[in-house]
């Protein structure tokens, strides 16, 4: 019900406005009645309230301001001239309007009351018609003349009474009046351009601000300093004020959601249940405003393809009413919106069908997906599982849409199921896109900025720490951090640039989505408020930045577009393997793919893997026939892998040693590879062929035949020399 | 030739470029700055040489040396920036010197020679014949549009 006040209170604001308006364009008329843009005016001002009238249900204002439109439509279309007798049915019509607003201002409804509609109603029609008559026919006056003037004197005298009506719904409200007009009065529509021009102004207000703060730093001044600190003060302020006249509450996207679901439950045979949480939650209008659709969307989808009908609802044991509900809150400076439905939820089997005979997908390639890849395929164009096409959804334009109208505003979108449970879909988008708290790094003398929003931690890393946390897999760097394994991107990569060999490393532990990865930078500044600025459409489709910033020094810098860069690092299938290993079902086995004896493939169990090492052969001593170095304080034993398995072992003295170090029961074995491949998840198929001292046999990992290590043979191999 | 003389430009701001002189109509110029600190854009395309801070508006400048093929300038010469409108933007163009905003009434805007190289021809509304020299008059759109920047040319390793 709130809802519905909320609208209300909106159209009643609105429509005063519109019909203020309304009044000087009918005087303006009469004085130049042809004026084909007043009369377009008028008919949009009483078209818009007829719409919102209908829309709202309330049935005589409608009835009313659509005979108006009738008559406005002729005019604006110049088939009739306007009269002072059509001028004054129309300035009455207005009248009523305001005194069934007034009516419904103070009880909700504009049923009852002393307003009269009716006779305006017949009068705007018999204005019409006999005219009609006269442009269709064309003949003389003597037809119309008779009822025009006719027209004329009923009038007059409506418009009394309509008068005293208007005049003793007034009375009765005379004592509420204030009270009830304060939501009229106590609010001012704003241009929105220039609402934006503040904002940017302000924008440019904080970076003054910023510089002056700089440099008022190493002043000795103390007049000009507490003058920067209130500068400083004031501008905060200012900003944060008018940041909030551009934010609005969420509720105003849903407060149309509960007629779309009414209307979507009746056109489709469901029974839903409308649960809103979070209206208050408020962002900023134009990120509000680019919502809408994506969210009508998504409780359509919801509506259409999750939940089931009663039937088969009540078949599946789950109440026959299904329940959707919205979700808005804060979170980490973004602003999370949840539609969730308890309906039959996503199959990955079947989306995976669909994709691949839609040619969006391979059969191979979707055989190496996970279930959550399976499930985002949804928002790849030209997908839809719909197989009938209604209109409420199924022409696979659709989803692709929705996440491309919110990845445009900053936003993502994210979809999670359970079949038969139901479907959650995340939408994350951030509070505003004018000013966002950033880090400052720096990277080869120049200044990045990395959003807040991404950002979880800092870690610093030198020395011994360094070595023990960060390991090198097949090329790619990762940090231990806390039991879990975080990829690591160097920033100077990123751009291109070289990644230095330092002592100590500083991590800027960033998340986009579920994504998190360690971006390697060469020093930390600070944090600061920056204001993002649009780049020239040369570096739009780069997708390594987000935008630019101007810092307090006045220089240009970037600001990196972290889920940008994680796609284009590819660090996206390291982390969701890693997360897999958190909870790898039992069939399958975590394998790190190795080369030895140039170019055979072996595999080894990961959870063996104690680390991996590169040590140069100068350092490998020899303790009888076994190769051995001097590695933390002992000794390791060295195990060619190559001769382990009776495969050909090349002697190349210039290569350091790709060692993967076991350790077994506080015992540790080196053994030397070539190289490591790759880390992969893969259910174990092993076959006798190739089984052989050192091998357990033989399985097709990545598509390619792999000697699975039989890891003790080959340590007792090593114990034997030992 | 109707359409051409139509699209005519009246007064075009002249400038250098490697020996070459260059127009582009005044009415999409905003203003003509000498030197500005750029901020590098890493793996951008090799002619958007950087960013520029323009009272508080971020400025994508784009060397109209690596733009239209010509070799690098050399390391004393500081470019000067003529700063365009283009679809809604403002974009700086680096070029070598500035010269004066001319009328171009008298003159004739004639087809660009086909055998110009694509990457120069590609830029050009036309050209101008003066006594004494040939104006390039270029369109300030494709002028900044980087896409179609050529590979370094010969002799700028």
């Amino acid at each position: 019900m709130d809802d519905d006040a909320e609208i209300i209170a909106e159209f009643l604001v609105e429509s005063h406005e519109n019909l203020d308006q309304l009044d000087r364009d009918l005087v303006e008329l009469e004085q130049q009645p042809g004026s084909r843009e007043l009369l377009s005016s008028v008919f949009r001002t009483i078209h818009t309230i007829k719409g919102t009238s209908g829309f709202l249900a309330f049935n005589r204002l409608e009835e009313l301001t659509h005979a108006g439109e009738n008559l406005l439509s002729r005019l604006r279309d110049g088939e009739l001239q306007l009269t002072e007798g059509l001028a004054g049915v129309l300035l009455e019509m207005v009248d009523v309007v305001r005194a069934l607003l007034g009516l419904i201002e103070q009880s909700g409804t504009d049923a009852g009351g002393e307003v009269e509609v009716d006779p305006v109603v017949a009068r705007l029609r018999t204005a019409l018609s006999p005219m009609v008559e006269e442009a269709s026919r064309g003949t003389s006056a003597d037809v119309s003349k008779p009822a025009d003037r006719d027209g004329f004197e009923t009038l007059a005298g409506a418009r009394s009474s309509t008068n005293g009506a208007e005049a003793s719904s007034t009375n009765d409200a005379v004592e509420e009046q204030t009270d009830r007009r304060s939501a009229v009065d106590s609010s001012v529509r704003v241009d929105i351009d220039l609402l934006d021009s503040l904002v940017q102004q302000v924008g440019e207000l904080v970076l003054t601000r910023n510089q002056i703060l700089q440099k008022s730093d190493n002043v000795e001044d103390v007049e000009l300093l507490r003058a920067a600190q209130r500068l400083d003060l004031v501008a905060s302020e200012l900003q944060e004020s008018v940041m909030k006249t551009r934010m609005q509450p969420i509720g105003q996207v849903w407060a149309k959601m509960p007629r779309i679901v009414r209307d979507l439950a009746h056109q489709l045979g469901r029974e839903v249940d409308l649960h809103m949480e979070g209206h208050e939650t408020e962002l900023d209008r134009s990120l509000l405003e680019a919502l809408r659709d994506p969210l009508t969307h998504l409780v359509r989808n919801a509506m259409d393809h999750g939940i089931e009908r009663p039937g088969d609802r009540a078949a599946k044991g789950k109440p026959a009413k299904g329940v959707l509900s919205l979700r808005a809150f804060h979170e980490s400076g973004q602003v999370v919106i949840e539609i969730a439905d308890d309906g039959a939820g996503i199959d990955p089997a079947r989306i995976g069908e669909v994709a691949v005979q839609r040619g969006l997908v391979s059969r191979d390639q979707l055989s190496r997906m996970d279930a959550r890849e399976v499930i985002a395929l949804i928002f790849q164009p030209g997908f839809s599982t719909a197989d009938e096409v209604t209109n409420v959804s199924g022409r696979g334009v659709g989803m692709d849409v929705v996440r491309t109208n919110i990845e445009r505003i900053g936003g993502t979108v994210d979809m999670s199921s359970q079949p038969g449970r139901g479907t959650t879909c995340r939408v994350r988008i951030p509070l505003t896109l004018a000013i966002i708290p950033a880090l400052v790094v720096e990277e080869a003398g120049d200044r990045y900025a990395i959003p807040q929003a991404n950002l979880v931690e800092l870690v610093r890393l030198e020395g011994e720490e360094l070595r023990r946390s960060v390991e090198v897999l097949a090329g790619a760097p990762v940090l231990r951090l806390r039991g879990h394994l975080l990829p690591l991107v160097s920033l100077a990569e990123v751009l291109g640039g070289e990644r230095g060999d330092a002592d100590e490393i500083t991590v800027v532990v960033v998340a986009s989505d579920d994504l998190r990865f360690g971006l390697c930078v060469g020093q930390v500044h600070d944090t600061q408020e920056i204001v993002v600025k649009p780049i020239g459409r040369q570096l739009k489709g780069m997708s390594t930045y987000a935008g630019a910033t101007i810092m307090g020094d006045g220089k240009v810098s970037l600001i990196l577009d972290i889920g940008g860069i994680a796609q284009t690092e590819a660090v996206a299938s390291v982390v969701e393997q890693a997360v897999e290993t958190r909870h790898t079902s039992a069939d399958e086995t975590a394998l790190l793919v190795l080369e030895v004896s140039g170019g055979r493939r072996a595999a080894l169990p990961l959870h063996e893997v104690a680390r991996l090492e590169e040590f140069s052969a100068e350092i490998i001593e020899r303790t009888g026939s076994t190769e051995v170095v001097q590695y933390r304080d002992g000794i390791l034993p060295l195990v060619r892998l190559a001769d382990a398995i009776g495969l050909p072992s090349p002697a190349r003295p210039e290569v350091p040693l790709s060692v993967v170090v076991h350790e077994d029961g506080g015992r540790m074995v080196g053994i030397v590879i070539d190289k490591v491949l790759d880390v992969v998840e893969t259910e174990l198929a092993l076959s006798d062929v190739g089984r052989r001292q050192g091998v357990l046999g033989s399985a097709v990992v990545q598509d390619r035949v792999t000697d699975l290590v039989d890891l003790d043979a080959v340590v007792r191999l090593a114990g034997a020399a030992v | 030739m109707t359409s051409l003389t139509q699209t005519r430009p009246a007064q075009l701001c002249t400038f250098w470029l490697d020996g070459l002189f260059f127009g582009v109509d005044v009415a999409h110029v905003q203003e003509v700055l000498r030197y500005q600190e750029m901020t590098t854009v890493p793996r951008a395309p090799r002619a958007v040489r950087g960013l520029i801070n323009l009272r508080g508006q971020i400025v994508t400048a784009v060397d109209l040396r690596c733009r239209l093929g010509l070799p690098d300038r050399s390391a004393e010469l500081w470019p000067m920036n003529v700063i365009v409108r283009s679809r809604g933007e403002v974009q700086s163009l680096l070029v070598d010197d500035i010269g004066d905003v001319m009328d171009t009434n008298d003159y004739l805007l004639e087809p660009v020679p086909p055998h110009l190289p694509g990457a120069i021809r590609d830029a050009l509304v036309g050209v101008m014949s003066l006594p004494g020299t040939i104006l390039l008059v270029l369109d300030p759109d494709r002028a900044v549009d980087c896409s179609t920047a050529p590979e370094p040319v010969g002799g700028t390793p």
